[in-house]
């Protein structure tokens, strides 16, 4: 058999095997192939970690109450050998591990995933009984003074708590609230709680998490909510605005504490959180279905949260590389290192497209100019590029710092390009000013960019996520399709316009 | 002006580039060929071992150590040519055409000492001109007389022919100018002119700069109508032979004359480009793929050199 024959064989049976799964899955599972509608599906996963003191534990987590329109789709527990129940008490569930003993210390998992259906307020809620802090009298008489002139300007609850939360949040508080605030172990949270109970405001935590996909050791946030007779008031104290964050999971209205742990210590809950923009219907679907299917059992799906994040981004590769086989092997658009495209291109996703390209252009520019100094030294090129990859960094740091000063976030993104690689595209630039003339620079380094625009444009379509991502099968295609490529042996496009004028000058 | 379809270009029989690696590269190239050819220290070697003209090697510095001894070297030596073995694009070879006194004397003009030359040479097995900087071994070798028909048509730079040999058969040639716009370098895409050879008499064929059709060299003002290489029978011997030594399937031998020595052969190339189909105006393709319709016989260099002759002769093609 001769290789032609071969690899078309096996290419065909490569891209009849993945198009025929995807189709299964489509027709006879009921796999929606196009996004549909979309809404945000976080998944977050709850790390719950302690160290053992002797004897007994028993750890208790408050399970969050589909709250504020969120709703919880669906939740998993690891209780990795302990007694595990859930409990209701006062309509509030709680997560409760027991053991007799621990040795070493050890982690616990509470896995949901949860969307917002609809933008509700809070709604109402039993008014909490207000306690007054016991207060030492030096403290007594600071937190009078500082009652007393928020009172002054202001009458209502609400009012009062924001004045309070901006004093706080823009650094333009009176001696009497520093001395509250600075000398207190507590969190500056309990001042504000006591400040509030002292002014006989009711008031009471909102705890929930602040969702930033890709987060890994998130933690749980408060928010502050009080009560003016008729309704509540909910205020972010990081801002000190009133109203509830898009971005905020409810996780748990007034109550003591989320995780309580008792022959335990040094506990702590943190949170990974990946964001996922699917249609709900393909989520349930998921779920539903992920126990019954030995099809989706081996599915991404059934990975932890941080694993899918990262496939998220492996699975979008492939894509990525097709456009530079494409372009490479059917355009002959000549790029500067192989694959260097698609991590611009990975890189770009994070970034956005037009801050990446600003901060890439500035960079790679910047570092040429300081290899063309390095390059006088006569120094060897290990030596060298361990330079660059320093000035590199040098550069990434200072447009950071100078953009923030500035009040560009976007640019503080840098961080996402990935250093190496940028340090070797410089070199290989200026190895190419040097030899090959700046011209062939421009069409290296153009085509790099060009092959990066197209992958990034192509990677980041709703449509090609959703593919990649549910259909991780139609990959076993797209590598028939490069091993055909692999065989090509026709014109490419740039032999068009290369020959343009041969054979047209004897006549 | 108006792009090339692809039915056009086969039609004229160009080779592509994908074609070129798929079909003639990856099927008729051995990999483990290549270091004799990547290596010009190597080349030379089993050049001379075979009997096949190459510039004359005055000697080797392997490791730094070893530089000190260069003096012994160099001792009577007043023109020679210090390049890395391994060097890419043209870099690190350093051309001393005479002496004066301690000194030593460059092409350009420009006068080094004895410390400069070391200094060249340490570099050079530091790996500053190879490839991803490995070390290297930098060679010193006989300088290159150039018979005045090639320098006549070269500006700063090295003139040499390209022979493309496949199987073993001189399959299509050009001589390829250094001008002032390639700053000396002899690479078509940079703007050096290209010179389509006829491969039975060795007489210009068409000689293009940019994709331009040009009649004379744009410095030296010499016709390119009027070019004739002299040893042209020698000159596809060298190349042809070549195969033997190689036992590369596609191959480009860089030859260039001496004025008082002959052809010889520069260095050899695993991976030829394609420009030449443009200094010839004609497609390579056509010509390869009428060697691999022949019958597969072993033939000597003489019988492929006067098949090809019959085969490529401008006027038959």
């Amino acid at each position: 058999m001769t290789s032609k024959l071969q690899i078309s064989l096996v290419a065909g049976i490569l891209i009849v095997l993945g198009l025929g799964l995807t189709l299964y899955k489509k027709v006879e599972l009921g796999f929606p192939l196009l996004p549909g509608q979309r809404q945000s599906v976080w998944t977050l996963e709850s790390k719950i970690s302690l160290k053992p003191v002797a004897g007994p534990i028993e750890i208790s987590l408050a399970l969050p109450e589909n709250l504020a329109g969120w709703v919880v789709l669906d939740d998993h527990f690891a209780s990795s050998g302990f007694d595990f129940t859930v409990m209701e008490s006062d309509g509030r569930r709680h997560a409760r591990w027991t053991r007799e003993s621990l040795e070493r210390s050890t982690t616990l998992y509470y896995k949901l995933q949860a969307y917002r259906a609809d933008e509700f307020d809070l709604g109402g809620s039993p008014v909490p009984e207000i306690m007054p802090p016991e207060l030492t009298a030096d403290r007594q008489a600071a937190m009078e003074r500082v009652v007393a002139t928020l009172r002054e300007s202001t009458s209502d609850a609400a009012g009062f708590t924001r004045l309070l939360l901006q004093q706080f949040v823009h650094d333009e508080m009176s001696q009497d609230a520093i001395f509250l605030f600075g000398s207190r172990e507590e969190s500056k949270l309990g001042v504000v709680m006591d400040v509030l109970a002292f002014a006989d405001i009711p008031a009471q935590r909102v705890r929930g998490v602040f969702l930033e996909s890709g987060r890994r050791r998130q933690s749980i946030d408060s928010l502050i909510e009080v009560f003016d007779g008729r309704r509540w008031h909910i205020f972010d104290p990081n801002t000190g605005l009133l109203g509830m964050p898009e971005n905020f999971f409810v996780w748990q209205r007034g109550g003591e504490s989320i995780l309580d742990v008792v022959g335990g210590s040094s506990s702590r809950l943190e949170f990974a959180i990946v964001k996922n923009t699917l249609p709900i219907k393909t989520v349930l679907f998921m779920e539903q279905q992920a126990g019954e299917q030995p099809l989706l059992d081996f599915s991404i799906y059934s990975l932890p949260v941080e694993q899918q994040g990262v496939f998220k981004g492996l699975l979008l590769i492939p894509v990525g590389a097709l456009v530079v086989v494409l372009l490479r092997v059917l355009v002959g658009i000549r790029t500067s290192g192989t694959f260097m495209p698609i991590l611009i291109a990975l890189a770009f996703i994070q970034t956005t497209l037009i801050t990446g390209l600003f901060i890439f252009l500035t960079v790679v520019g910047a570092g040429l100019w300081i290899r063309y100094y390095l390059s006088h030294l006569n120094l060897l090129l290990v030596a060298r590029i361990t330079a660059v990859v320093i000035v590199v960094i040098f550069i990434m740091a200072a447009l950071s710092i100078v953009s923030y000063k500035f009040g560009f976030d976007q640019v503080l993104t840098v961080t996402f390009l990935p250093t190496i690689i940028l340090a070797w595209t410089i070199e290989r630039m200026s190895i190419l000013w040097e030899e090959e003339g700046g011209h062939e620079v421009l069409i290296q380094g153009g085509g790099s960019l060009l092959a990066a625009i197209l992958a990034y444009l192509l990677m980041s379509t709703a449509l090609i996520e959703h593919l990649t991502f549910n259909f991780p099968e139609l990959m076993i295609s797209l590598l028939g399709v490069v091993l055909l490529i692999g065989k090509y042996s026709g014109y490419r496009l740039s032999e068009l316009y290369r020959f343009r004028d041969l054979g047209r000058h004897d006549q | 002006m108006r792009w090339k379809t692809p039915r056009e270009l086969r039609e004229l029989g160009v080779l592509g580039m994908n074609s070129r690696n798929i079909d003639y590269i990856g099927r008729t190239n051995d990999r483990s060929r290549y270091p004799l050819v990547d290596n010009k220290l190597k080349t030379k070697q089993v050049a001379q071992q075979q009997g096949i003209a190459v510039p004359e090697l005055f000697g080797v510095v392997r490791i730094q150590h070893e530089v000190q001894g260069l003096e012994t070297i160099l001792q009577g030596l007043d023109t020679f040519v210090i390049k890395p073995a391994q060097g890419s694009g043209g870099k690190g070879i350093l051309v001393i055409s005479g002496r004066r006194g301690d000194d030593f004397i460059k092409s350009t003009g420009a006068v080094l000492n004895f410390r400069d030359v070391k200094r060249h040479a340490s570099n050079i097995l530091s790996g500053l001109y190879s490839l991803g900087g490995r070390p290297d071994v930098a060679m010193i070798e006989d300088m290159i007389d150039f018979d005045e028909t090639l320098s006549n048509y070269s500006h700063e730079g090295v003139p040499d022919i390209r022979v493309i040999v496949y199987r073993g058969f001189p399959v299509m040639s050009m001589m390829r100018c250094a001008t002032h716009a390639s700053d000396g370098k002899a690479n078509l895409h940079q703007g050096a002119v290209g010179v389509g050879l006829d491969i039975v008499t060795g007489h210009s064929l068409y000689a293009v700069q940019n994709n331009q059709k040009v009649e004379q060299h744009p410095d030296t003002g010499f016709r390119f109508d009027e070019l004739e290489l002299p040893h042209w029978d020698e000159v596809l011997q060298l190349a042809a032979g070549c195969f033997e030594m190689t036992e590369l399937g596609y191959f480009g031998a860089d030859i260039v004359l001496d004025r008082n020595k002959g052809p010889m052969i520069l260095e050899l190339n695993a991976r030829p480009g394609l420009a030449i189909q443009i200094a010839n105006q004609v497609g390579l393709q056509k010509r390869l793929r009428m060697i691999d319709d022949m019958r597969a016989i072993e033939r000597d260099v003489e019988e492929r050199i006067s098949l090809a002759k019959q085969m490529f002769g401008v006027t038959l093609v």
